[in-house]
């Protein structure tokens, strides 16, 4: 299982890389949307896949089981989860608004900033 | 001790949000623009004079005790750069009634400004490695619409570049955060730092060294990750710009300090060489950057970039002189650069123009401003008695001691080229005379009242007064700088305070 998420992880990231070259502003949002799935499946597989009981208390003791999962690795992924879709709703809209002022998604466009 | 070390974050974050409940009511939010930044100025001061008298001061967020629960963390270090964070707040802020326009006033500029601040003092006095990431994120999100807000073609262009670089950015600190978490199975940065003395992984340990590196080198704008910051910084109003070149990129050099004092101090001679080797680069392509350029916000933004080179050289040197040095470097260069950005917002307002073809001839028109404008940028080519020929010194003193004489010629070859570029800055702007059909004072400007044309003269005129203050009067400051270098060599004070003596 790990096998197949580290490839899946560089696959992710290779594919995010990609987008993000090509000129169009438009590809450069999908491949920085990718990115951050890869960077999340990243911290899923490296803190390791278990098939283990869920890390919930039981009633009348201190700590979870020993033997169940281990939370923090998911709450990381779903706080990053979370910023992540705020990031890029606002990139989205950044995109929409670059493309009004331009005229264009060509990146190559955008050198009003360069003199 | 909870109370002093949340209310940084705490007290401009709850003026924002007062400040987004006034919406309709401009004066109210400038009012609450002024009381957070106060609230975050005199809780930073509490705060430093606590650490200076007690040493590091923690406290668990929750009460869930490290490594566990989020640490909140202040060293000499963290409480200084929290002072200097309410201080440059306050000033933005006050320069911000004159000098920004009414239509960005009343679109959220106040309450983002707040949120800003909240954003950077967590990343300052936060313990824990994901919650530096989360700081980092609330700090960026307020900066990306500090950035674009007014959406100006050229602001949307120079905004996607700085989203763009820094998004890869936070994605490559989150791959970081998992692989050490992996490694480790903690985040909290004390319990790293043992953690990490004791694993025997070295291919690895050096591989999340780099990568944090490439992280906290963006966001710093060091060589060769830079090339986003002179493509965004000057393209926003300037009291944005200004605080963007004093606080934003000072966070990123915070982070490189942190990071490669607490956590990978195992291989120095390749990760410090490293930095060390960015650095001298870092100073002499910022510092050549900024002699090529018209517009002077563009280079000021390249002499950003120099300086962040002149820190990190500190930092490669390694030593708790270096260290120290570096720190007065940081401390100083804030102040100097905010200074900067908001003269220049006062040479655009009476000159017109931020290029310098279309400026000349101001000495003659305003001879108080060609002063303002000569002081700050004189200290950043570390002429004397301005506080860059102390931080300048002081850096080169210890390079000659730890005899990396390479870095130290660089680092006086940059000043040179500094002078070289300020000077013809001041010549252009100032001296020469007003080319043809020059637009000398801003409608708008004219119709500003007098008390709104003191809102931005008096904030500069401080920062100014701090410059040449720390140059003459260094000794207190360089003392609190030096001891901020030891406490970071010498880490076991933090350990303790964050987790616990008896451990």
């Amino acid at each position: 299982m790990e096998l197949i998420l580290s490839i899946l992880v560089g696959v992710l990231f290779a594919a995010a890389l990609y987008s993000m070259l090509r000129r169009s502003i438009v590809r450069l949002a999908i491949g920085l949307t990718l990115l951050s799935h890869a960077a999340n499946l990243l911290i899923f597989t490296v803190s390791g896949v278990s098939r283990t009981d869920t890390p919930i208390v039981p009633e009348g003791r201190e700590a979870p089981l020993i033997g169940s999962s281990d939370p923090v690795p998911q709450a990381l992924i779903l706080t990053a989860i979370v910023i992540s879709f705020g990031v890029l709703a606002f990139l989205l809209v950044l995109v929409k608004r670059v493309y009004q002022a331009v005229g264009s998604d060509d990146s190559d466009d955008l050198t009003s900033t360069e003199r | 001790m909870t109370v002093q070390l949340t209310a940084p974050i705490i007290l401009p974050f709850l003026a924002a949000a007062l400040a987004m409940l006034a919406w309709r009511w401009v004066a109210v939010q400038r009012w609450l623009g002024v009381a957070g930044a106060i609230a975050q100025l005199v809780a930073g001061i509490v705060l430093l004079v606590t650490t200076r008298s007690q040493g590091v001061v923690a406290t668990q967020v929750g009460d869930w005790p490290a490594p566990f629960g989020i640490t909140l963390v202040a060293d000499l270090l963290s409480a200084t750069m929290v002072v200097i964070t309410g201080l440059l707040g306050l000033v933005v802020v006050v320069y911000s009634f004159g000098g920004l326009d009414n239509r960005r006033e009343s679109f959220g500029y106040y309450p983002l400004l707040l949120i800003l601040l909240t954003g950077i003092a967590g990343a300052f006095l936060t313990g824990d490695l994901f919650n530096l990431f989360v700081w980092f994120e609330v700090m960026l999100i307020a900066s990306f619409v500090l950035l674009t807000l007014g959406g100006e073609r050229a602001q949307l262009e120079g905004a996607i570049k700085y989203v763009t670089v820094n998004l890869v950015s936070s994605a490559l600190f989150l791959s970081a955060v998992g692989i050490i978490y992996g490694l480790t199975g903690t985040l909290n940065m004390a319990d790293l730092s043992e953690r990490l003395r004791d694993l025997d992984e070295p291919v690895l340990e050096t591989t999340v060294a780099m990568l944090l590196l490439v992280v906290f080198g963006i966001k710093a704008a060091i060589f060769p990750l830079f090339f986003w910051l002179p493509a965004s910084y000057h393209t926003p109003p300037v009291v944005v710009s200004a605080i963007f070149a004093g606080l934003l990129t000072k966070v990123g050099v915070y982070a490189l300090i942190r990071t490669f004092t607490l956590l990978f101090v195992d291989d120095v001679e390749f990760t410090h060489g490293i930095l060390l080797a960015i650095a001298g680069l870092t100073m002499v392509v910022g510092a050549v950057g900024a002699v090529t350029q018209q517009d002077l916000r563009r280079m000021f933004s390249f002499l950003v970039i120099s300086a962040v080179g002149y820190i990190v050289m500190g930092l490669g040197l390694f030593t708790g002189v270096a260290i120290g040095a570096a720190l007065f470097y940081l401390f100083q260069d804030a102040i100097a650069k905010t200074a900067l950005f908001l003269v220049c917002g006062l040479v655009r307002w009476v000159g017109g123009s931020f290029r310098l073809e279309q400026l000349g001839g101001l000495y003659r028109t305003d001879p108080l401003l060609a002063g303002l404008f000569l002081i700050p940028a004189l200290s950043l080519a570390g002429i004397p008695p301005m506080s860059g020929f102390v931080a300048k010194i002081g850096l080169v003193d210890a390079g000659i001691a730890g005899g990396q004489y390479l870095v130290v010629g660089l680092a006086l070859l940059a000043s040179v080229i500094t002078l070289l570029a300020v000077a013809v800055a001041w010549a252009e702007a100032f001296w020469k005379a007003a080319p043809e059909g020059a637009r000398v004072e801003l409608e708008e400007y004219r119709a500003r009242s007098r008390g709104e044309r003191m809102s931005m003269f008096v904030p500069v005129i401080v920062l100014i007064a701090m410059v040449v203050g720390l140059g003459l009067g260094a000794q207190p400051v360089l003392e609190l700088a030096l001891d901020a270098g030891a406490q970071l060599m010498e880490p076991h004070a933090y350990l303790d305070a964050v987790l616990g003596a008896d451990r």
